[in-house]
């Protein structure tokens, strides 16, 4: 539906308008050009700031053209016959569970994969990519979520670091000329951020927008971001779509890779969806839900999180915590959990709710208050925690959660060493025999239990965590962002086994940054403010509205 | 994604990867061996071999401590000042007292206490154990001087030599002591949770101290038992040289680490075995001798040892991102 170019109808307008725009929407439908690529960017509403961007080659062309992009990996095909078009000035969303190939595709635009089959057609002509230097060349530029900044480097020398502009004597380079540019392309989308701070001062949000300004200094024309938003707060998000905005006003073609709805639906003009390394459709935000989108991520119907029933009767207190304080920033912490309840634990990014969980967990000093498992004191490390029967799920899988070159079976018994082998002998046949039931019992998608971790998906690999957890015979659980980064089925799957967990009188605690998911899945919820508990939200309360009520800064 | 994923095995070989890294070493042993026999006749001879297996069974009693400290994702630098020291008491504990056996407690002693210094460093004082070990290199090697203070001891009873330089039905003492040691190794790396749990550490030492391994205890331990190895291997270097001076470890730290690195234990940490520093000891043994047998210039040697050091770390990541790319 992308291909024919000979019913594109030129567009001669200066309109901004988003959504209500009729050539805009056939823009989008892929029948018309978009506006910007022929009216001066100038003359639109709200772009003054950004100059209008050089197009080189065709500009009725799409920016650039995928064609029939193959990758294959042994025993995978991370990408099979994909196709779409990228149009200047267009928010491109990527969906698709997590090992449908969003990331292959990635890495295949930036050079860092090449594909073994298809064609990519810059402004019409084809193009290879064979490295990421070709990939610069073409105005390609992709924000990873690990960012390549020099931490005790300034803004400004990050902004153009290996490309610094020569002084006049021979060697030595010009510092002026550096920050005045750094400062000029930050000005364009419109950063305040101090060009001379060192990049370690600054915080995620910011490091991102440097990582931006840098790719646009190397005349970036296509931005690709993954998940660009995941570590952000909801200020610092809203200031991004902006920024996002007026990249995209002035021309700039992004690609975003998102697994919030929300996102895709606010930003994106256009959804491609991706699924086992197919395209599965591009659709316009207008003729699709959320429902059908994951229907189509999926590829089988799924039943959306629903509100779990109310819970009848809830246990003896598991986790009790009185006055809990720490250098971690957190103060006065009172909550408790009972066996049989899920109780969350939310607030804004950054209010202290892992700090919260680490404290508890005995992973951070704390300097007052006091902690009690099943109605015994706690003192100690995550050691002594988990030989009491307490499991932290923590927020980072891949850092904090899984030995990722070890095996699937040895990231299963590893937090139950001592459990299962009180002699310390240790029979890796019986290790062998306990992980393969795990495997069975959680659904744990790998050939063999000897297979690494890493080569799972991010939803197996959390069932791995969990799993490690209840090979411990863990009783109080701990999940921070249990669903971070994952893809909708396995979110079910993750939610089946919590609810399965309470039912069998074990406590769980919940930190999530999905308020829908606290309002639907928890009992109650405590929320978090600036390092203290600001409420907490019984059953009936529960709604994301009351959630975001006390978890709101009131400045 | 399901159809996918259990099409995967056809393409994986299931031997795990620590046996596919002996193989290769084992290999690799064979064809040095053949090329040997082919230059030179001397290489082929009982005495020989046996030989080269003696001194491959010092390189290996060091690095062996030294092994579980790289799987942890530490370092243990002073390994040779630790065996210098360990062999200077030892030597006037032996030459005052006549008793092998107070000699030997005091260099299994002295090495442990040593280790537990660099323990508590990096557990405690969170200093990076390659800085630590580093400082405590240049402390032991001080104490071993000033101890010494410019003498040599010389002299031990017979009984005691027997360690270095005896025989037991034509075998050399120190290769029973090897394999002993290879046995013993061998099941508290592989069938203990200790052991389990040292991997663990180094294949990521925030995840497994979230998961309730006590990550300083086990560090403690392995930096006891790198110091305790050093003790021991001091032993029999003492009775195969039968005199002890103050630099007599000053040379031994690097060989050392290369034998653990050529045995295809990860710098990193997590990944490698003991087995697999016993060939790589072995590797080293093997080329040394060889150049002996072939009146090679000696200066040539550390050149050589730098270079199979470096094509085996780079041999080991060629097969390694192989099978990671997926």
């Amino acid at each position: 539906m992308w291909t024919a170019r000979s019913t594109l109808k030129f567009y001669v307008g200066k309109k901004r308008g988003r959504r209500s725009d009729d050539h805009l929407h056939e823009y989008r439908r892929g029948v018309a050009v978009p506006p910007f690529a022929i009216c001066p960017v100038e003359r639109m509403v709200g772009v003054t700031t950004m100059a209008p961007l050089k197009v080189d080659g065709d500009a009725r062309a799409p920016l650039l053209e995928l064609r029939g992009i193959c990758k294959t990996f042994p025993g995978v095909r991370a990408l099979d016959n994909v196709s779409f078009p990228i149009w200047p000035g267009e928010i491109h969303m990527l969906c698709g569970e997590n090992g449908a190939g969003k990331s292959s595709l990635m890495k295949v635009l930036c050079g860092a994969y090449v594909a073994d089959e298809g064609e990519l057609f810059h402004h019409g002509e084809k193009i290879e990519i064979k490295s990421t230097l070709d990939a610069r060349k073409f105005g390609i530029a992709v924000i990873f979520q690990e960012f390549s900044l020099v931490p005790y480097l300034s803004v400004a020398q990050n902004i153009y670091l290996g490309r610094e502009f020569p002084g006049k004597v021979l060697g030595t380079i010009d510092r002026q000329k550096i920050r005045s540019e750094a400062q000029r392309v930050l000005g364009m989308i419109g950063s305040d951020i101090d060009i001379d701070a060192p990049v370690h001062t600054l915080g995620v949000a910011q490091q991102q927008i440097v990582e931006i300004a840098k790719a646009l200094s190397q005349n970036a024309r296509i931005l690709v971001m993954d998940e660009p938003t995941s570590a952000l707060s909801d200020t610092e998000t809203e200031h991004l779509f902006g920024m996002m905005r007026r990249l995209k006003a002035a021309g700039v073609a992004i690609v975003y890779i998102s697994h919030r709805m929300a996102e895709v639906f606010l930003l994106g003009d256009r959804i491609t969806i991706l699924r086992d390394g197919k395209k599965v459709a591009t659709l316009l935000p207008d003729e699709t839900s959320p429902g059908d989108l994951v229907q189509k991520m999926v590829g089988r119907k799924v039943d959306a999180i629903h509100r779990r029933g109310a819970n009848i009767k809830a246990g003896e207190v598991a986790l009790d915590v009185k006055g809990l304080s720490g250098p971690s920033g957190i103060s006065d912490i009172h909550l408790n959990v009972r066996a049989g309840e899920i109780v969350g634990l939310c607030g804004l990014v950054g209010s202290g709710r892992t700090e919260v969980a680490r404290a508890i967990f005995g992973a951070d000093r704390v300097t007052a208050g006091e902690v009690t498992f099943f109605g015994k004191r706690f003192t100690g490390g995550p050691d002594e925690a988990t030989r009491r029967g307490v499991a932290l799920i923590p927020e980072s899988r891949k850092l904090q959660g899984l030995a990722l070159i070890r095996s699937v079976g040895d990231n299963i018994v590893v937090a139950a060493l001592d459990r299962l082998f009180p002699s310390h002998v240790f029979h890796p046949g019986k290790a062998g025999k306990v992980a393969q039931a795990m495997i069975k019992k959680l659904r744990i998608s790998t050939p063999s239990a000897r297979r690494a971790v890493q080569v799972l998906s991010g939803g197996n690999q959390q069932k791995v965590v969990i799993g490690k957890w209840l090979t411990a015979d863990a009783r109080l659980f701990i999940f921070d962002e249990p669903t971070r980064g994952i893809d909708v089925g396995a979110k079910a799957e993750i939610f089946a086994l919590m609810y399965d967990l309470v039912e069998n009188g074990a406590a769980i605690l919940m930190i999530s940054s999905e308020l829908s998911e606290i309002v639907n899945v928890c009992d109650r919820a405590y929320v978090m403010r600036e390092g203290i508990i600001a409420g907490e939200l019984s059953r009936e309360r529960l709604s994301e509205e009351n959630i975001l009520q006390l978890g709101m800064h009131h400045e | 994604m399901s159809q996918i994923e259990a099409a995967a095995p056809k393409f994986k070989l299931t031997v795990s990867r620590d046996l596919t890294d002996v193989a290769y070493r084992l290999l690799a042993v064979a064809l040095i061996c053949i090329a040997l026999s082919l230059v030179s006749d001397a290489f082929l001879t009982a005495n020989n071999l046996l030989n080269v297996l003696r001194q491959a069974s010092l390189v290996f009693f060091m690095a062996s401590g030294l092994t579980l400290v790289i799987l942890t994702g530490k370092i243990d630098l002073s390994i040779g000042a630790t065996v210098g020291l360990s062999a200077c008491v030892a030597a006037t504990v032996i030459k005052s007292t006549g008793s092998p056996w107070l000699g030997a407690a005091a260099a299994i002693g002295v090495g442990s206490i040593v280790g537990l210094g660099n323990g508590l460093m990096v557990t405690k004082l969170r200093i990076p154990s390659f800085i630590a070990t580093y400082g405590m290199l240049w402390v032991a090697q001080g104490a071993t001087y000033y101890y010494m203070s410019g003498q040599s001891v010389y002299g031990f009873p017979t009984g005691f030599r027997a360690l270095g330089s005896g025989y037991l039905f034509g075998i050399p003492i120190p290769i029973y002591l090897m394999v002993a040691f290879l046995v013993i190794g061998y099941f508290f790396t592989k069938r203990t949770t200790y052991g389990q749990q040292i991997y663990a550490i180094g294949a990521n030492t925030v995840a497994a101290r979230l998961s309730g391994i006590p990550v300083n205890s086990r560090l403690n331990l392995v930096f006891v038992l790198s110091g305790a190895m050093a003790g021991l291997a001091s032993l029999i270097y003492l009775a195969r040289l039968n005199s002890a001076e103050g630099d007599i470890g000053e040379t031994l730290t690097l060989p050392t680490i290369a034998a653990v690195v050529i045995g295809g234990t990860s710098l990193f940490g997590g990944v490698g075995s003991l087995f697999g520093t016993f060939i790589g000891g072995l590797i080293l043994t093997l080329i040394l001798n060889g150049m002996n047998l072939l009146n090679l210039n000696a200066n040539w040697q550390p050149l050589v040892t730098g270079l199979i050091v470096l094509l085996a770390v780079w041999l080991d990541m060629k097969t390694r991102s192989k099978t990671d790319s997926n």
